[in-house]
Order: C-alpha cells, then sequence, then structure tokens
C-alpha cells in the first residue's frame, strides 16, 4: 500500500482566499457558508470529509429552539444562567434563541426533510446528523466555497498583524498546501483525546494547539468532566436512551432505572461493572418505535447480537473532554473574533461560556451553538478580510506551529506518535483521574504530562499519518495540560470543575478563567456580567 | 471497526477512501480499495451509508476485530443493513423525515 514521503519544506498547492475554514462539521459549514454570503471568497478544509467528519454527522442533535414567547425565553435565559454557575451571559442566549431559528428556516428551505405536525407546521427541533451535513455539504458548495476534504491544517501563518492563513498536508496526495487568508475560522471541534465517542476520534485538538501558538487565548477548560455511556466495545454514546433502561450490578440485581441513569454511571462504574437493559420499553409498540426511530443506538446492539429490551449489556463510558465541556477559544465580541487579529473561532472549538457557563452544552446548547458561531464567524471573518487593504499573498507570513512539526524537532530521538498518545490518554481518560479530581491526583497527572513534553522534540516520520498522527500527539498532550492547569486554578466545585478538597461553590470565584501559552501556561481571570446576581443558599452547596 | 470490503459487491467508486473521516481505506489501482489501517477506524459507520454498492461491513466493536467473514453476512443478512434503516438509498424514505424522530427526540432529549 502506497506510503507518501513528504519532501519537507516544499509547499505543493499554493493559493490564496479571503477566510480559509479549518473543519468541517457544522459549524465549519456554516462558517463558510456565511463567510460566502457575505462577499468572501472562501476555502474549507477538513481532515476528514465535509458530511461525515465530527461529533454531529455520524449521530443526530436535539436543537435548542425556544418560541419566542418573552416569558418562555426569560425562564430559559435565567434557569441556564443558574445551571451555568453564572458564567453566561443574558444576551448571548437570547441571540443564540433568535439566531437559530432564522437558520433552520433556512435549513427547511435547503430541502432538509422536516417532519410536520397535524396542523403543517415544520416540527423542527431535530437534526439526523447523516442527512443534515449532507445538506451543508450542498449549500456551501452551492455557496462557492472550495470544499477541500482529507487535508488537516497542521499550522498556522502569522505575522506582526496577525494571522494570515495555514499549511497542511492532502492525507490521500500526500501533497502539501499553503493558503493564504487575510481571515481563519478555527472550527475544528473540541478534544475528545481518541476516547472512541461516535464520530469523535476526528476531534484531537490541533486547532486549538494551532490558534495557542499564534498567542490566543482559551477559556473554561476546567469544565470538561463529561463522560458519555456506550455499550462495551461501541462507539455509540447516546446516554439519554437509558431513560427506558433499568440498570443492573454484575450479580443481576437492579440499581437505578428510567430518567437521568446516565448521570450515574461514573458512581457506579467505579464500583465495578454495569449492565443495562432498555427494559422499561415494555410494549412491542414501545420497542418498535424506538428501534425505528433511533437505528444509530440499536444497529450496533442488533449486530452484536444483543436484544437490548431483554439482554443485560454491559456499559462502558468514553470521555468527552472539552467536546462536551464548555472550554475552547476565548471569543472577545459578538463576530467570534478570537484574541489575535485576523482569528475567529466557532462550535466545539470556540469556548461556549458566553452561552452555556460552566456546565454542558449538552447536544441541544452545542448544535445550537455550532449553527449560530458559525454564522457569526463567518460573517465576521468575511467582513474583517475583505476590509484589509493588504492582500495576504503580499504579507510576510511565516509559519506559526512547532509542537509536534519538524520546525519544533530538537532532539535525536524519532517521535513515536502512538506511544505518545497512549501515555496522554493514561492521563486523561480514566474516571479516578478526571472524573474524581482530587488537588493531588491532578497535579500528579499534570506533572506526569509535563514529563512527556520533551518527547515532541523529536524527528517527525516522513509518511503522511506519521506527520499528522505527531500533530494530533502534541494537540491531544497539550489539551491535557490545558485541561488539568485550568482544573486546579478553579479551587471549587462550579458546573462540570470539582476538585475533592473544594466541594463548595465559591462565590468569589465568580469569573472565567483565562489561559495563554504551550509550554509555560498563563493563567488569569476574566469578570461576567452576572457575577453580582449569583446567590447561594444559606449552607452555600455546590450548583 | 470497518471489517468486509465485498469484492463481489464493490464497484470500485472509492467513495469510502474520500469520505472516511479517518482515512482508513486506500485506493488501489485497478482493484476494490484496502483497508490500510484498520485500527484508526473509530466505528462511526459513515462509509457504510455512502457506499452504493452496500459492499461494507462496520462490526459494532471498536476496539477488537471480530473476523466476521463476508459469507456469514451475506446469510445473516446483515451487509448494508444500516443503510435501509437510515433510508438512504433508491426508493427509500430516510429517517429524518419521519415524524417518530421528533417524538423520540422530545421524550429523551438526545
Amino acid at each position: 500500500m502506497p506510503q507518501h514521503t513528504l519532501q519537507e519544506q516544499v509547499v505543493r498547492q499554493q493559493t490564496t482566499a479571503d477566510v480559509l475554514v479549518l473543519g468541517g462539521g457544522p459549524a465549519g459549514a456554516w462558517a463558510a457558508w456565511s463567510a460566502a454570503s457575505h462577499g468572501a471568497k472562501v476555502i474549507l478544509a477538513d481532515k476528514g470529509y465535509l458530511g461525515t467528519s465530527g461529533a454531529t454527522a455520524p449521530g443526530g442533535t436535539t436543537l435548542l429552539v425556544i418560541p419566542p414567547v418573552a416569558k418562555l425565553r426569560e425562564q430559559a435565559v435565567a434557569a441556564r444562567l443558574r445551571a451555568g454557575g453564572y458564567l453566561s451571559e443574558n444576551a448571548w442566549i437570547h441571540r443564540v434563541l433568535d439566531q437559530v431559528e432564522r437558520n433552520l428556516e433556512l435549513v427547511e428551505q435547503w430541502g432538509y426533510p422536516f417532519p410536520r405536525d397535524e396542523a403543517g407546521r415544520p416540527l423542527r427541533t431535530h437534526l439526523h446528523g447523516p442527512e443534515y451535513m449532507k445538506l451543508m455539504r450542498r449549500v456551501v458548495r452551492k455557496a462557492g466555497v472550495k470544499i477541500w476534504d482529507q487535508s488537516p491544517a497542521l499550522e498556522l501563518l502569522h505575522d506582526r498583524h496577525g494571522v494570515g492563513g495555514a499549511r497542511g498536508v492532502n492525507r490521500l496526495t500526500g501533497e502539501t498546501w499553503e493558503v493564504r487568508a487575510n481571515a481563519v475560522v478555527i472550527a475544528t471541534g473540541g478534544c475528545a483525546f481518541l476516547s472512541k465517542g461516535l464520530g469523535c476520534n476526528v476531534l484531537t485538538g490541533e486547532g486549538l494547539l494551532m490558534a495557542a501558538e499564534t498567542g490566543a487565548d482559551l477559556s473554561g477548560m476546567e469544565f470538561s468532566r463529561q463522560y458519555a455511556p456506550s455499550f462495551e466495545g461501541g462507539t455509540v454514546t447516546r446516554g439519554r436512551m437509558l431513560a427506558w433502561a433499568t440498570l443492573y450490578d454484575g450479580a443481576g440485581r437492579p440499581i437505578l432505572r428510567g430518567d437521568r441513569t446516565f448521570g450515574s454511571i461514573p458512581e457506579l462504574l467505579v464500583k465495578g461493572p454495569v449492565y443495562a437493559s432498555l427494559d422499561l420499553a415494555d410494549t412491542p409498540e414501545k420497542r418498535e418505535f424506538l428501534r425505528r426511530a433511533h437505528p444509530i443506538f440499536f444497529m450496533p446492539l442488533e449486530r452484536a447480537g444483543i436484544d437490548p429490551f431483554r439482554d443485560k449489556f454491559p456499559l462502558t463510558l468514553r470521555y468527552e473532554g472539552t467536546m462536551r465541556g464548555t472550554g475552547g477559544l476565548r471569543l472577545t465580541g459578538a463576530d467570534c473574533a478570537a484574541s489575535v487579529p485576523g482569528l475567529y473561532a466557532a462550535g466545539d472549538a470556540a469556548s461556549r461560556e458566553k452561552v452555556t457557563g460552566a456546565i454542558s452544552g449538552g447536544g441541544a446548547y452545542n448544535a445550537s451553538w455550532a449553527i449560530c458561531s458559525g454564522s457569526w464567524a463567518g460573517e465576521g471573518a468575511a467582513r474583517y478580510a475583505l476590509s484589509q487593504t493588504r492582500h495576504a499573498d503580499s504579507r510576510e507570513l511565516a509559519p506559526a506551529g512547532r509542537h509536534g512539526l519538524q520546525a519544533g524537532a530538537d532532539k535525536p530521538h524519532r517521535l513515536e506518535a502512538k506511544p505518545l498518545i497512549a501515555a496522554v490518554q493514561r492521563e486523561v481518560l480514566p474516571l479516578e483521574t478526571n472524573y474524581f479530581r482530587s488537588e493531588a491526583g491532578v497535579s500528579a497527572a499534570l506533572r506526569r504530562l509535563d514529563s512527556l513534553l520533551p518527547e515532541l522534540g523529536g524527528v517527525i516520520p516522513s509518511t503522511v499519518q506519521g506527520i499528522v498522527q505527531s500533530r494530533e500527539a502534541a494537540a491531544l498532550l497539550m489539551a491535557g495540560r490545558w485541561i488539568y492547569t485550568a482544573a486546579l486554578a478553579r479551587r471549587e466545585t462550579r458546573g462540570l470543575a470539582h476538585l475533592a478538597e473544594y466541594p463548595q461553590l465559591d462565590p468569589q470565584q465568580t469569573h472565567r478563567l483565562i489561559l495563554s501559552g504551550t509550554v509555560r501556561i498563563g493563567i488569569r481571570t476574566e469578570s461576567v456580567p452576572h457575577a453580582r446576581e449569583l446567590q447561594l443558599p444559606a449552607e452555600g452547596r455546590a450548583i | 471497526m470497518i471489517e468486509v470490503i465485498s469484492a463481489a459487491r464493490c464497484v470500485e467508486c472509492n467513495q469510502c477512501v474520500s469520505v472516511c473521516p479517518t482515512n482508513v481505506f486506500d485506493r488501489v489501482e485497478g482493484d476494490i480499495p484496502v483497508i490500510a489501517r484498520q485500527n484508526d477506524c473509530q466505528t462511526c459507520f459513515m462509509c457504510e451509508l455512502y457506499c452504493p454498492a452496500d459492499a461494507l461491513y462496520v462490526a459494532p466493536d471498536s476496539e477488537a476485530v471480530s473476523g466476521v467473514t463476508e459469507a456469514e453476512l451475506e446469510q445473516s443478512g446483515l451487509i448494508g443493513g444500516y443503510r435501509e434503516k437510515v433510508g438512504w438509498g433508491k426508493g427509500r424514505q430516510p429517517v429524518a423525515s419521519h415524524e417518530y424522530m421528533i417524538k423520540l427526540a422530545a421524550r429523551a432529549g438526545f
């Protein structure tokens, strides 16, 4: 089978655009469409394929849609502010609710087959992943965007004016590419540490690393303690289906049943094996309904020879990292600009704290966020790029990447990506370290991650896979270090952040934690607009 | 993970090579594609959905190879079964347009 050898520093394909979008999930697709709709010449480069890549495509997602009735909206916003530990911003939640309605109307006009109720009104509350992303590919292409599939970006280009494009490689041809563009949108998703949640192994954090290497800030990395249940060995993490389940221990004794069982699984799994059976779907009609409505959940079980309504099947947990956390690149304004000129962020690559605060966005908030932030980042990037007097190809741009790239190789050893990735996973994936966080446990894990940094200085293999995986390994290592650095800096329990030594919420810490840098990580706080509305019950309990 | 490319069914369109999010397949000149990096498969089943010939089979276990054979799959009827359930392919109704998906979402909030 072919092994492509890259000529170091030879860039085969060189081109310019106004806006370069990195990432081909929903956020990237919306960003590319939006930028093109605002008159920009756009290239979208994805590591995989726009249509199949990312957390959304293989599954499906419920959307956050609340009717434009003032009282309902106010209630939803207030509930979110409380649940998110007062780190969200009401104005941003209202923006998302308004924008997502407009965009879903477009999705229907473009041909998405939303079912209708008896009165003929479309029910726009759920999107089937494969159908949605197939449609978005068509829409993006029709808007005039050039789609580069199988083309992972490896590093950004920059000069003293800010970001100005990126370099990457085509995984199929082995050719390197360079796009010069005055604005770049990072829509590469969160970082899920190759934990094999459905569609999530492409989410390895290179977008965060690339941006950080140009000086961009991160925010909210401590809110990253979410694990999702799947059947053992499987990938389908649709925990809410367990609303129909009874959970059993190893001896076959029932432990819990019904709604919200999935939230209890980390505590149960550290004690011993946990089995589930969807035995609350107790009629043939219910079982048939569920089977037909949710093929991605039932098909793998069926293939494994499991009757999920009768059998007790073992559960495991897949770490969801920053994907179902809330952290990512810090946004500086309504246009989803990151903290470096010319750089924008959307979807799970961006911090979602303005909308979700300290708790998981869950499917609904994150799906609506991807649509809205993508649209805003695309528009912001287009406006910025089109207002520049200096063409990107006349700028003196230099590649900004270092970690896990040949430019950063300063040691004689060969960089072995797979063992390095396994070493990072040993520190980041275990429930004992990352779900049941303690100052002692997280500090020790962070020290071990720090000790892996010299590995990144090794000589990079010359194959395409070697080059891409080395960069992924570097991004995973940095993401793990950012997560644990932030986790240790928040000495309280708030939303998805928790340290055993600090089991309560501390009103003094109603702020965001901003990180910057790669090898040396700087940390500071950022104030939030609703901090003063936080009122604790007398006993000061955690929320 | 991906385990079978059926030589009998494959039409050599190389769509699986193009769409795989984790670059598992390699194109082979004048032949059917090969599973070149099976360990990189993330068991997302997208290649099956995009295969116009129902020639691919992704086993549900993402961590170990089951060793299932094409003959066994033909007999069990599992090959191509996911596309049918999702309603992709000529003459089928996509599951996205069924109201039960919305009803399920309303109930489960997934």
